[in-house]
Order: structure tokens, then C-alpha cells, then sequence
């Protein structure tokens, strides 16, 4: 059974229709795309996975579960990590410090009995796996530097550590690349290759760059006007004529 | 009917002034994004203004009305403009309302520094005759002061409809507001049409505040407050962007207000405090059920993504040496201030120094729940009070002993916080203050003077406890409670709530994309706030051996906020820096020669600069102070932090308390 299933999903904004009964599914550690050009509904669709945004019909299914209507922290719980397209971390926090509050998020611990007596500093668990996922991303040197002097490249990292520290089965991705280079891209890429080669997880990208899309994700969606236009897998789906011609805007 | 019309007719004109000044609200929010709670304070300015050059400098009337209402009133909002709003129109809009806030406690008293003391004011009207009677159909009656605020303001809601009709100011006024850049990028000039907006909505806080002031006994910025929170229900039904809205608002309160005052027999409990509680409690219920209030819009700028983050705080982590140093320093100042009080000091300083230590144990509350919540609460003396009539209250009816009783107290003050916080939570940001107002002035008005709570006409007195009854003693007591508590809010800090509170303050969208259910830890955060207000609101009781209401107004809630905010919102020291400043600043002032008044115009000003500096000034001039010594210490004494600036940061951080989405 697919591990996201979002079912005719459909949003309406004052009369206009953002969404038109779109659907798709992501598998247990698989990587999937999402493209389509500006005011396709992309972030609309991320917003109605994540809660931010109720649908107005259709369902989302999350392993065997309906969430449609399950607020933005229960779905974290039940295993949905996400990244910004717009940076959101956490002013005059330490790189450590927003992985271990994610960790300590994840494993629903705090108690406030513990922090009136002193007793809710990390413990060598939660320090150790925080390490890990340091290592993993390359982020040991800036671990205790605080977040705003870190490049937009490595806060995106960030992002991603701290998404994972909450051991998510899925982790949607929202443009990741948007406001990168070329080379921080590709570096961007590679990590994220690697995060997924060693933790399994499965992979829901939004992206613009398709050059970033076609090195990371095995499958394609894509959609235009609220509508999916295509799908399948990467080089099929970019290969084809209607998907060059609405996103590319490329004449056959 | 005939009953029911001349009670609808009787409450025209104070809905005509709720609604000049409700207008004025939408005016300013719709075209600043700065929900102006110092348009009271403007409305004060020219009701004294008039009197003073209408009364005492013998102008006629109709110069001094034209001089008041349509030159010094614009002037006052410009200068508003000039010199902090429009600086700050890329601030949260909490930085906007903790500004407008500081305005609010300081203006009224630059007014009687300036013109003299408030009492000294008489009222003065500006119809032809003041006491004249109208009818209308042979009924129905109103004076010439009722007539005066109808007439003015058909004239004043018609000619700013035809305004907006008409003239293309309107439109431009509204595109600032959706971005200020953007529009500049349009090519037209947003500070002149935010300078027009916040000249027009003076003139219109002006005009309510000359037409207010005959139907007052006399002059007093504490009615003009009223007035304003009065006012935020009808903005409030107006969802703050509806000026028609919000003048039919000012109507129907205003009527309401008459029927209920009319209806009900004038001797009961009910009538007696249910008519000045109106406003507030609609406020209240409109902040918790009106719909669309809660989805209604905060600005933010579209551009605002693409600012750079504020600069990082000065020397964060600072050299080994000069943390000693200072730590050294502070602790030789406090030890040395402790032995002097404990053995030389006379009783009026022990007396002072433990009104600073209490009031500390107050500020922490606000350390809680704006430093470390970014929250700002308007209703901490509130809390503080249910801390105190709670004790004296059970001491007196059930003679437990005052110790134990004070915590009682405290956990009362956490659960009626608690309590509060459920449905306040749930509007978040700037709407979130203003009920935290409502309740604070329904608190004043409706239970306050009761006997179960207050002790009514006569207050309940608390003993203090056995073995602290001495002043020195006591002060002995209240520096342990103030440690206790200190450490408290620093372990909270450092564990999971405190870690929690800053991730839902730096971005609640990724916070709560981990997994953080915001709505838990904030009312936690609100519990241990009004439970810390509480325990120093007892404290304070017991100190004074007497619970007044006066003692806990809504006013120095208001006060305690300028004040914790102005100097270091987000520290322990910053809570006892306060709580020392309360206690000493008046001292001060004393000693130079001026009026107590400039304690509030110091913090109110003060406040002003929350938006550029949220760990406060004294906190920021500090960090500047130590980083500059730093730089002079040889190199082996230096810290991290003294070499090299940081990188300026590619990430667009949002401004700590301005999380409010």
C-alpha cells in the first residue's frame, strides 16, 4: 500500500480553483517530483498534505490513515518531516539546539515537572543522534554556531536535519533550491542522495529546476492550472510533448 | 415605544464619539498596520488644549475648536508619523502596538507636566449653549452637548466618505497598506500618504476628545482610556477594516449602553456594574465569536521576505574573563546593597527595596510570557490581583497561615490564566493583547469592587507571615521568594518548554511542522506566567498588609509592560532591573526636582524602541558596553565573540515576536 495517498484533492479560493481533483501517491522510500510552472497549484497541494490548508474535498491518507483533518503537529507525529521554500528557523538557536528540539519533539518526553527540576538537559541518546545527523549532513563544524550566520545553502540543511530528527517516513521537500547557485545545488542534491540512501526515507520534491529534479527524483508529477497533466517516471514525463509545452514553454 | 425610543436617543451621541474614535482606529490600522492604542491619549491632548486656550486664555470658540481640532490634532498625528511610525512599518505588528502602547502611558502625562495636573481641568463644551434642549417630536430630548457630538460627527463620517469617493487619496491609502514598497514602486509617495492618513485620523481622535469631555465631570486620561478600549469593540466589530462598520458599531454599543442603563433597575449589582463593563465584555465576546476576526488579515509586507534579518545581538558569547568580571561585579553590588539595607538603611529605603524586590517577582511573569513566549499580555496586574485577593481572602475566611496561602494564591492566579488563555490563544498576535485588556478592565470594573473579592469599600488586610513580621525580616523573605522564582523561570528556560517557546517564537509553522502542539506549551506558558504574577501580587499584599484594587489596575499592566519591555524583556536580570527601576526611578526624580509624571514618559518613550531593539535598550546598550571593553582586553582575555563580526546572514529570519501567522 502506498505510503502518502492524496485523493481528488480539491481547493477553491473565493470562485477561483486552485486545485481540481488531483491526485497522486508516493511509496514507502521512494523519491518523487512534483513540477509545473508558477501558479500551478504546486504549493497549494504541499499545504493541503501538510494541514496548513483544508481541503475543500477529497482525502489525504497517510500509512493506511486518514489525516485529511488531523492538525499541522499530528501529522509530524505520525512521520510527515518538511522543509521551507521560505527559510523558517529559529532566531538565536544554536544548529544542535534546533535538531535536539526536534528530537525532544519527536519523543514527546517533556515534561514540565522535569525542567522545573533542572532535569531536561539532552541526554547522550538524544546528543548522539543529534551528532549523527550532523555528521550525516556535514554540519559538525557549525554545530554550536548560532543559525543567522550560516549561508542560505547550509540553513537549508538545517532544514533538512531538523525534519529529520523527527524520523519521518515522508519528507516534502518545498523548493529546496530556490535561492541556491548552481554548484550549491548539485551539493544540495548529493546530501540529500545520501540522507536518503542511509535513513530509507521517502521523498516528495517541489521543485523549479528540473535539472535538480532530474538528478534527484525516479518519478514525475506534474501540474498545470490545478490539474495534473502528466506522470510517470522522470525522463518519460520530461521528455514528453504537453509537459514541454506547458512548462517549458517549448513549440513541438 | 415611547420608553425605548428615548433610551435609543439617549445613547446616539456616546455612540457617535465610540464611533469617531473606532473610526480613527480602522483609519490608522488600515493604512500603517499599527493598531493605535495612543489615540486615546490623543483625544486627552485636545480636550486639554482646548480648555487651556479656550478657558484660560480666553479664546472664543469656534478659533480655539478650529485651532484644537484641525491644526494641533493633525500636527500631533503627523508628528507621529514622522518620528516613530514610519519607521517602524516593516515591525511586527506587536512591536507597533507595544510603541503605540508606550505613547498611551506616556503622552497624557507630557500633557500635565506641560499644562498641569489633570484635576486642575474643568470641561467645556463647544455648542452655543451647553445646557439648551432640543426636542424631537415634542419627545424626545438631547442638550446641546448631546446635539454638538451628533452634528459633528454626520459632518465628519460625510466628509470622509466623500474622501474616499472621490478623491484618489483613498485609493493610494489603501495600496501602502498592503505594501508600502511596493507602492513606492508604483510611483507614489507612501510616506506623504501615511502622513495624510495619520493627520486624518488625529483630527478625527481630536474631535472625539473635545466632544467627550463635557459628558464627563472632568478631565482625566483615564477616561479617555476608557473611551479607547470602549472604542476597540466597535473597530474590533468592524474586524478593523470596515469604516462604515465600525461606525455602525460606535451606534449600536453606544445604544445598548443607554437601553441596558434604561431597562434595568438603576440600584441593582447588575446596572450598577454592568453599564461600564459593556464595552469591555463586548470586546471580549466579539475577540472570542465575531467571525472572520480571527482570519483577519496581519499585515505583512510581501517585500519584508527580502530584508535582511536584524543584526545579530552584540557579543552573545563573551570571553571567560569579562563573564567573570561581571558576574563578580554584580554579585559585589548586591551583597554590598543587601548588608547596607539589613543593617544602616533607614526603614523607608528597606521599605523601597522590598517594593523593588516584589515588583521583580511581578516582571518575571512578563519575562515568561513576552521574553520567552512572545506574547505581550496586557493584563499582568490583573493577575498579580487574583494572586492577592485570593490570599487575603482565604487567610481571612479559613485563618490558614500566609505562607502556604501564597502559593494557594499563585496557583489560583495559573488556573484563571490558564483559563484565559484557551480562547486568547486562539487569536493570536495583536488580538491577544487587546483581550487580555478587556479582561483586565472587566476585572477592574466588574469584580474587583466586590465584597468576595476585594473586600468592596473596605479592603481585606493580610498579616504577614509569623517571623517575617519586621521590615527587614520581610525584606529577608522576599529576596529568598525572588531567588526561588528566579531559578524557576532559568530552568524553564533551559528545558523543554523553554526550548519549545522559542522555536514557536522564532517560526510556529516549522515549529509546529515538528511536531510542537503550540496551543499546549503557550497556555502552559500563560499558567506559569500568571502564577509568578500571582505570587508577587500576594507578596505585595502581604507587604502593604492590605489588598486594594487600586494597587492591581488595569493602568499599571499596562505600565509593567512599557517598563519590563523598555529595559530587558527577556532576562531574569532584565525582570530585576525592572523591579528596581520601578522602585528607585520615582526616588530619583524625587531627588532632581521634577515631577513623578516623567517616570511614565521616560519607560513610555522608552517602548518606543521594542521594535528595534526587542531584548530591550538597557540589555542592547549593555551588550554595545561589554563588547567595546572586550575589544580593549590584551587577546589572551578575549572571548569568541570580540573577533571578527559574524557574516551578515543570507537567511531571512523573522523578527523574534513578530510569529503571529
Amino acid at each position: 500500500m502506498a505510503l502518502l495517498e492524496a485523493v481528488d484533492i480539491t481547493k477553491r479560493f473565493s470562485g477561483i480553483t486552485a486545485l481540481d481533483a488531483v491526485s497522486m501517491q508516493v511509496d514507502d522510500g521512494e523519491s518523487v517530483g512534483l513540477i509545473g510552472p508558477n501558479g500551478a497549484g504546486k504549493t497549494t497541494f504541499f499545504n493541503c498534505l501538510l494541514g496548513l490548508l483544508r481541503p475543500d474535498g477529497g482525502a489525504v491518507n497517510f500509512a493506511g490513515k486518514n489525516i485529511t483533518r488531523t492538525p499541522v503537529y499530528r501529522r509530524s507525529q505520525a512521520g510527515i518531516g518538511r522543509t521551507f521554500q521560505r527559510m523558517e528557523l529559529f532566531a538565536g538557536m544554536t544548529v544542535r539546539d534546533h535538531l535536539l528540539v526536534a528530537e525532544r519533539s519527536r519523543l514527546g518526553t517533556g515534561r514540565f515537572w522535569k525542567d522545573v527540576l533542572n532535569l531536561s538537559a539532552p541526554s547522550a541518546e538524544e546528543q548522539s543522534r543529534a551528532a549523527a545527523t550532523l555528521g550525516l549532513l556535514q554540519l559538525d563544524d557549525v554545530a554550536d554556531a548560532p543559525i543567522e550566520s550560516l549561508s542560505l545553502g547550509r540553513g537549508r540543511l538545517v532544514e533538512v536535519g531538523r525534519a529529520l530528527m523527527t524520523e519521518p517516513r515522508l519528507l516534502l521537500l518545498d523548493e529546496p533550491s530556490s535561492g541556491l547557485d548552481a554548484s550549491e545545488t548539485a551539493a544540495l542534491a548529493d546530501t540529500l542522495r545520501a540522507v536518503q540512501a542511509e535513513r530509507g526515507t521517502a521523498v516528495l520534491l517541489v521543485e523549479h529546476d528540473v535539472e535538480f529534479v532530474r538528478r534527484f527524483s525516479a518519478r514525475l508529477y506534474v501540474l498545470d492550472f490545478g490539474t495534473l497533466i502528466a506522470s510517470g517516471s522522470t525522463h518519460e514525463v520530461l521528455d514528453s510533448s504537453e509537459v514541454r509545452r506547458a512548462y517549458l514553454g517549448e513549440t513541438v | 415605544m415611547t420608553e425605548f425610543l428615548t433610551y435609543v436617543i439617549q445613547g446616539i451621541p456616546y455612540g457617535c464619539v465610540f464611533a469617531l474614535v473606532a473610526i480613527g482606529l480602522v483609519l490608522t490600522y488600515k493604512t500603517s498596520g499599527v493598531f493605535n492604542l495612543a489615540f486615546g491619549a490623543q483625544a486627552f491632548v485636545a480636550a486639554a488644549v482646548y480648555y487651556d486656550v479656550h478657558v484660560r486664555h480666553g479664546w472664543s470658540r469656534w478659533p480655539a475648536l478650529a485651532f484644537v481640532v484641525l491644526l494641533l490634532s493633525p500636527a500631533l498625528g503627523l508628528l507621529l508619523d514622522v518620528a516613530i511610525f514610519r519607521h517602524l512599518r516593516t515591525a511586527s505588528p506587536i512591536a507597533k502596538l507595544v510603541a503605540s502602547l508606550g505613547l498611551l502611558v506616556a503622552v497624557p502625562q507630557i500633557v500635565t507636566i506641560w499644562l498641569g495636573q489633570a484635576s486642575t481641568f474643568g470641561v467645556v463644551g463647544i455648542w452655543w449653549d451647553d445646557n439648551a434642549l432640543y426636542r424631537f417630536g415634542g419627545k424626545y430630548v438631547l442638550d446641546g452637548k448631546q446635539m454638538a457630538i451628533v452634528v459633528s460627527t454626520v459632518v465628519a463620517v460625510v466628509l470622509l466618505g466623500l474622501l474616499f469617493r472621490f478623491a484618489p487619496i483613498g485609493l493610494r491609502m489603501r495600496a501602502v497598506v498592503e505594501s508600502p514598497r511596493m507602492t513606492e514602486l508604483a510611483g507614489v509617495n507612501s510616506d506623504r500618504v501615511s502622513a495624510f492618513s495619520w493627520m486624518l485620523s488625529s483630527l478625527f481622535a481630536g474631535l472625539a476628545g473635545v466632544l467627550l469631555a463635557p459628558l464627563y465631570a472632568s478631565l482625566a486620561p483615564q477616561n479617555f482610556t476608557a473611551l479607547l478600549i470602549a472604542a476597540i469593540a466597535a473597530a474590533a466589530f468592524a474586524r478593523l477594516t470596515s469604516i462604515p462598520m465600525a461606525l455602525l458599531g460606535g451606534l449600536l454599543l453606544g445604544v445598548i449602553q443607554a437601553l441596558l442603563s434604561g431597562y434595568l433597575p438603576p440600584a441593582s449589582v447588575i446596572a450598577q456594574s454592568l453599564k461600564p463593563t459593556l464595552p469591555f465584555a463586548a470586546l471580549f465576546l466579539l475577540l472570542l465569536f465575531w467571525p472572520g476576526l480571527r482570519s483577519a488579515v496581519q499585515n505583512r509586507d510581501p517585500l519584508s521576505g527580502i530584508d535582511p534579518p536584524p543584526s545579530p545581538p552584540v557579543a552573545a558569547s563573551r570571553g571567560k574573563f569579562l563573564t567573570n568580571a561581571t558576574r563578580i561585579f554584580g554579585t559585589v553590588v548586591v551583597v554590598g546593597a543587601l548588608a547596607w539595607l539589613l543593617t544602616g538603611a533607614t526603614s523607608y529605603w528597606v521599605g523601597i527595596a522590598t517594593t523593588a524586590v516584589v515588583l521583580s517577582v511581578v516582571f518575571l511573569s512578563i519575562t515568561v510570557i513576552t521574553g520567552m513566549a512572545g506574547q505581550v499580555s496586557l493584563c499582568q496586574a490583573t493577575f498579580a490581583g487574583v494572586g492577592a485577593f485570593s490570599t487575603a481572602q482565604i487567610v481571612k475566611v479559613f485563618g490558614l497561615s500566609v505562607l502556604p496561602t501564597m502559593l494557594i494564591g499563585a496557583l489560583v492566579a495559573a488556573f484563571v490564566g490558564a483559563l484565559l488563555a484557551v480562547p486568547m490563544l486562539r487569536l493570536g498576535g495583536i488580538f491577544l493583547s487587546l483581550g487580555t485588556l478587556a479582561f483586565a478592565v472587566m476585572f477592574d470594573t466588574l469584580l474587583a469592587p466586590l465584597g468576595w473579592v476585594s473586600g468592596g469599600a473596605r479592603p481585606v488586610r493580610v498579616p504577614r507571615p509569623i517571623g517575617f513580621v519586621d521590615d527587614r525580616s520581610f525584606l529577608i523573605l522576599c529576596v529568598i521568594v525572588l531567588v526561588i522564582v528566579s531559578v524557576f523561570v532559568i530552568f524553564i528556560r533551559r528545558g523543554t518548554t523553554g526550548h519549545f517557546l522559542h522555536a514557536l517564537r522564532g517560526s510556529e509553522t516549522a515549529a509546529r511542522s515538528i511536531g510542537i502542539n503550540p496551543t499546549r506549551v503557550r497556555i502552559l506558558a500563560f499558567a506559569v506566567s500568571a502564577g509568578i504574577a500571582g505570587l508577587g501580587g500576594g507578596l505585595l499584599a502581604v507587604q502593604k498588609n492590605i489588598a486594594t484594587k487600586e494597587d492591581y489596575s488595569y493602568f499599571l499592566s499596562l505600565f509593567f509592560v512599557v517598563l519590563v519591555v523598555t529595559l530587558m524583556p527577556s532576562t531574569v536580570e532584565g525582570a530585576i532591573n525592572a523591579g528596581v527601576g520601578f522602585a528607585l526611578v520615582p526616588e530619583v526624580l524625587k531627588l532632581v526636582g521634577v515631577s513623578a509624571s516623567w517616570q511614565f514618559v521616560l519607560f513610555g518613550l522608552g517602548a518606543i524602541t521594542y521594535a528595534r531593539h526587542p531584548e530591550g535598550v538597557l540589555e542592547f546598550q549593555k551588550r554595545k558596553s561589554l563588547a567595546a571593553i572586550e575589544k580593549r582586553l590584551p587577546e589572551r582575555w578575549r572571548g569568541p565573540g570580540a573577533n571578527p563580526p559574524a557574516p551578515a546572514s543570507a537567511l531571512a529570519v523573522p523578527e523574534p515576536a513578530g510569529s503571529v501567522d
